[in-house]
C-alpha cells in the first residue's frame, strides 16, 4: 500500500520531469525550423539531404544532415558530434567552403538550430550522448618541437595527400573523393586561415585524431595507439602544422610598393634577392559575374613582389595551385569536376573512351592594367574593361608563357606587340612567374610613372578544374607604385627641414633677445 | 566513377532496422545497439535439427577484362605481382567458370540467430584488400590489419551504419571496428590507393558466406526450414533462390551470372528491414 502511494507520488513527478523536456525539445525543434528554414535551407536544402537550390555549384556540397557525417567533431571517427562541436561550426563556419560563420544567429537559435539539425538524421538519440576524446595535454611548441613534427610529418605520410610542402599536392590528391564520390581538394595547410576546422595548435590536434568525417581525412588513433607516433609526436606534428604558413590571412593592403633595386633587378623568379623583397597578398575569389560562373576556383590568393631600376619593372607573382597543368595525372580530378558542378549551362569537357578529357586547358595568370595612369579613381571595368575603355594585359599560360594583349571584356584578349618577357616554374603546389617590362615602352602598352600609382587586378585559372574563359578566379582593383629613388627625396628633405626650423629658431630667439634689450 | 556510388547517394533508405529475426525474440540489432557489442540475441539452435546449403555462383558468356592497375606510385606493392601486373578484382571467375567473391545470404526465414564466434578479418596486402568481399554478423569484430609498410587508410562509408576512417601508416597497425545494424553491403576504400575497394556484407545473423576462387559456397548450422537465399555481386547485382534445409540434409542452391547482367542495379547499404512476426526482409528506400 505504502508502495502504491508512493508511486502515485512518483508517477506523477516523473511526468512532470519529462513531459517539459520533451515538449521542451519539440518547441526547439520548432523554433530551430523557422531559423533553419531562413538561412540554413538555401544549401543544406528544406530536408537536410544538403541540395539546396545553391547546392549544385558549391564543392564542397553542403553537408547531408540526414547522414549525420560531420567533419569537425572532437568525437571519434564515425561518431555522432557533441552539441557543441555543432555550435562551433556555426559559429565559426567552415572556411575553404562556402560555410560561413553565423554572427547573427542569437545563442538560443543556435541551440535551437542543433535540436532541428539532430532530427534530420535517425542517428541522432539511438544510444548515450557522444563524449569527445580524451586529447592530452600540449607538451610545449617551440624549433625542437616543431623538427620532431616534421619528421612526424613524413612517418605518418601525410605527405602523400598533403604534399611536401602541405600544399595539397600529394601524389594522391588528383583522387580523392568525398563520401558523395565527388572531389575533394586535400587541405592546403600552408593557408591556415582555409583550414576547416581552424587552424590553431589544438585544432590540428584534435582534427588528426578525430579526422574529418565524410572526406578522405582519417583519424591518426589507432596509429598513435600502435605505437607509430607518441601522443607528444602528435602534439609536435600539430606545431608543425602550424608553423607551415602565416597563421592569418596578410592584412589587405591596396598598394604595391615597388621599391629600388640598388644592385640591378633579378633575372628570374628563383633569385635569392626575392628573399628580402616585401611580398603583398591578394585574395582571389570565383568569377560569379557572368555565365559559366565559378564558384569553387582553385586559386583563393596571390602574392606579389617588384623591384624596379629606373627603367625596367620586374614583378614576382607566386600562388598556390596543386596542380601543374596540363597534367594527365589530374584527367579524371578534371572529368569529375566539370560532372560534379553547375557551369552555367556551359557544355562539359568532353572525355575520350580511355577517359582522357578532349582539352586540357592550360594555368594562366593575368595581370590587367588600364592603358593610361588615370586622373582621379576613375578605372576600366574590373572584370577585364570593355568595348569603350579596354584594359592593358600581361598574361601568362603554362602552355604559351608570357605575352600581352588588349581586353575589351570578360575572356576577350586581342595580343598586342609588347617587350613584357618573363617565365614561370612550378614546384610542390606553387606557382612562381616572374615578368619584366620597361618602365616605358614605345608601343600602346602603360608607361608606369614613379610616384605615380598604377591601378593593377588579377585573374587566374586552374586548368585541371577545368577553369577556362569565363570560370576564373578575380581580384578587384588594386595599385602598384614605383618608388622614386630613396637618395635626394629621402635623406636631404628632413635635413632641410630641420636646418631650416633650427635657424628659424635662432631668428625668433635673437628677435626676443633684441626686445628685451630695447 | 562507379554508378553504384551515385545509387547509393539518391537511394537514401529508411528507418532503423528494426527487431531482426523474428520468433519474438526481439530485436537483436537494437541490443547490439545497447550492448554496443557483439550481441545479437543469442539464440540456441540444437544441432540434430541443422543443416547446410551449399553450391556454386557460376558465370556464363565472355569474360570481362579486368583493368590493370597502375601501381607505380607503390613500388613496394607492384613488387608483390607478376610480369602481367595487379589487376582490378571486380570480376573473377575461375577456369572451370565460378564467380568469386558473391555474397551469399539468408535474407528470409531466418528465426534464431546464434551470435557468430570470433572476429572476422580485413587486410590490406600489396595495395589490396584481402578479402575483396566479406561477410559479418552486425556487432560482430572486424579486425583491420596493415601488411604493407605504407600508408592506408580504411574508409567505410555505410548508410545504415555508423562508418570510420582510419590511417594506418605503417605495418602491423590493427583497428577494431563494428557495424550494429544490417547493412549489404557496406563499401570499403582507400583514399591513398584509388582502386582499393572491398566490400562488407553485415546481416543479423550468422548464415552468410562468400564464394571462394572457383566459385563455391557453403553455410553450415543453419536450422532446417524455408529460406530465401539472396547472392550479391558487385558488378552483376543480386540474384535469389529459395532452399529448404532439412536436419543433417545439404540443401543445393546455385546462382547463373551472365556477362548480359552487366550494368545491373547494385544495392549498396539497403536497409534489411525484418518484418516482426512474418521472417520478410523488405528493402527500403525513401525515394
Amino acid at each position: 500500500m505504502r508502495a502504491l502511494r508512493r508511486m502515485a507520488v512518483a508517477v506523477p513527478a516523473l511526468v512532470a520531469a519529462v513531459v517539459p523536456a520533451v515538449a521542451g525539445q519539440e518547441d526547439a525543434a520548432a523554433a530551430g525550423r523557422v531559423v533553419y528554414d531562413r538561412w540554413c535551407a538555401e544549401c543544406h536544402g528544406e530536408t537536410g539531404q544538403g541540395d539546396g537550390s545553391a547546392a549544385a555549384s558549391m564543392l564542397p556540397r553542403p553537408r547531408d544532415f540526414t547522414q549525420a557525417l560531420y567533419q569537425i567533431r572532437t568525437t571519434g571517427s564515425g561518431q555522432l558530434p557533441t552539441d557543441a562541436d555543432i555550435r562551433f561550426a556555426i559559429e565559426n563556419g567552415l572556411p575553404g567552403t562556402t560555410m560561413p560563420g553565423w554572427p547573427n544567429l542569437t545563442d538560443r537559435e543556435i541551440d535551437d538550430v542543433i535540436v532541428y539539425l539532430k532530427s534530420f538524421s535517425r542517428f541522432f538519440g539511438q544510444g548515450p550522448a557522444p563524449e569527445p576524446l580524451d586529447f592530452g595535454s600540449d607538451p610545449g611548441g617551440g624549433p625542437a618541437a616543431i623538427e620532431a613534427g616534421a619528421a612526424a610529418y613524413l612517418t605518418m605520410l601525410c605527405e602523400e595527400c598533403h604534399g611536401l610542402s602541405g600544399r595539397g599536392d600529394g601524389t594522391s590528391a588528383p583522387t580523392l573523393e568525398d563520401w558523395r564520390g565527388l572531389p575533394i581538394r586535400a587541405a592546403d595547410l600552408t593557408e591556415a586561415w582555409v583550414l576547416n576546422g581552424g587552424s590553431s595548435v589544438e585544432d590540428m590536434h584534435t582534427r588528426m585524431l578525430t579526422g574529418l568525417d565524410g572526406t578522405p581525412m582519417p583519424s591518426a588513433i589507432d596509429a598513435m595507439n600502435s605505437g607509430v607516433v607518441s601522443p607528444d609526436e602528435v602534439w609536435q606534428l600539430s606545431h608543425y602544422l602550424a608553423s607551415m604558413g602565416p597563421r592569418e590571412m596578410p592584412p589587405l593592403r591596396e598598394v604595391i610598393r615597388v621599391g629600388r633595386a640598388e644592385d640591378g633587378l633579378p633575372a628570374d623568379g628563383a633569385e635569392e634577392a626575392w628573399a628580402g623583397v616585401e611580398a603583398f597578398y591578394f585574395p582571389m575569389s570565383g568569377q560569379v559575374v557572368q555565365v559559366p560562373r565559378n564558384f569553387a576556383p582553385t586559386v583563393d590568393g596571390l602574392w606579389v613582389q617588384g623591384l624596379h631600376d629606373g627603367s625596367d619593372i620586374a614583378l614576382r607573382v607566386q600562388w598556390n595551385d596543386p596542380s601543374n597543368s596540363p597534367d594527365p595525372n589530374w584527367d579524371e580530378w578534371q572529368g569529375k569536376i566539370t560532372a560534379a558542378l553547375d557551369l552555367d549551362g556551359a557544355a562539359p569537357i568532353a572525355l575520350d573512351s580511355a577517359g582522357a578529357p578532349a582539352a586540357r586547358p592550360p594555368d594562366a595568370v593575368l595581370l590587367q592594367f588600364p592603358f593610361e595612369l588615370p586622373e582621379g579613381t576613375d578605372r576600366p571595368y574590373f572584370l577585364m574593361g570593355d568595348t569603350r575603355e579596354p584594359v592593358y594585359l600581361w598574361t601568362w599560360d603554362s602552355e604559351s608563357g608570357v605575352g600581352a594583349g588588349r581586353g575589351r571584356g570578360l575572356g576577350s584578349v586581342e595580343p598586342l606587340e609588347d617587350p613584357v618577357t618573363g617565365a614561370a616554374t612550378w614546384e610542390e603546389g606553387r606557382w612562381t612567374l616572374y615578368v619584366r617590362r620597361p618602365i616605358e615602352v614605345e608601343g600602346d602598352g602603360l608607361d608606369f610613372a614613379e610616384g605615380t600609382p598604377a591601378p593593377i587586378a588579377f585573374q587566374a585559372w586552374d586548368g585541371s578544374s577545368a577553369e577556362a574563359g569565363t570560370r576564373s578566379s578575380v581580384s578587384t582593383w588594386y595599385y602598384i607604385l614605383l618608388e622614386p629613388p630613396a637618395s635626394s627625396t629621402v635623406v636631404v628633405t628632413p635635413l632641410l627641414a630641420m636646418l631650416l626650423t633650427g635657424a628659424f629658431g635662432l631668428v625668433l630667439v635673437r628677435r626676443a633677445q633684441d626686445r628685451r634689450r630695447d | 566513377m562507379r554508378s553504384h556510388f551515385w545509387n547509393r547517394s539518391a537511394a537514401l533508405l529508411a528507418v532503423t532496422a528494426m527487431a531482426a529475426c523474428g520468433g519474438g525474440d526481439g530485436g537483436s540489432s537494437e541490443a547490439a545497439d545497447e550492448a554496443g557489442e557483439a550481441a545479437p540475441a543469442a539464440a540456441q539452435v540444437d544441432p540434430s535439427t541443422v543443416g547446410t546449403i551449399s553450391g556454386m555462383a557460376n558465370f556464363g558468356g565472355m569474360v570481362p577484362e579486368m583493368a590493370a592497375i597502375d601501381m607505380s606510385a607503390e613500388e613496394e606493392c607492384a613488387a608483390g605481382y607478376g610480369p602481367d601486373g595487379p589487376t582490378a578484382q571486380n570480376v573473377l571467375v575461375s577456369d572451370g567458370g565460378g564467380l568469386a567473391n558473391v555474397f551469399v545470404y539468408l535474407s528470409e526465414g531466418v528465426s534464431a540467430a546464434p551470435a557468430v564466434s570470433g572476429a572476422a578479418t580485413l587486410d590490406q596486402v600489396n595495395c589490396r584488400y584481402t578479402p575483396h568481399v566479406l561477410g559479418v554478423q552486425s556487432g560482430q569484430d572486424i579486425e583491420i590489419s596493415n601488411s604493407d609498410n605504407l600508408l592506408h587508410n580504411i574508409n567505410a562509408t555505410p548508410t545504415e551504419n555508423r562508418g570510420f576512417n582510419i590511417s594506418q601508416p605503417r605495418a602491423g597497425i590493427t583497428s577494431t571496428q563494428r557495424f550494429q545494424v544490417a547493412e549489404v553491403m557496406v563499401p570499403v576504400r582507400c583514399d591513398v590507393h584509388g582502386w582499393m575497394q572491398a566490400y562488407i556484407g553485415v546481416v543479423d545473423h550468422p548464415y552468410f558466406a562468400v564464394t571462394d576462387a572457383n566459385g563455391s559456397y557453403s553455410i553450415a548450422n543453419v536450422p532446417a526450414g524455408d529460406y530465401t537465399l539472396t547472392a550479391w555481386h558487385e558488378e552483376f547485382g543480386t540474384m535469389t533462390e529459395s532452399v529448404t534445409v532439412t536436419a543433417g540434409g545439404t540443401a543445393e542452391a546455385s546462382f547463373e551470372y551472365s556477362a548480359e547482367m552487366t550494368g545491373a542495379d547494385v544495392p549498396m547499404g539497403d536497409a534489411l528491414v525484418l518484418e516482426h512476426g512474418t521472417n520478410r526482409i523488405r528493402v527500403e528506400r525513401i525515394q
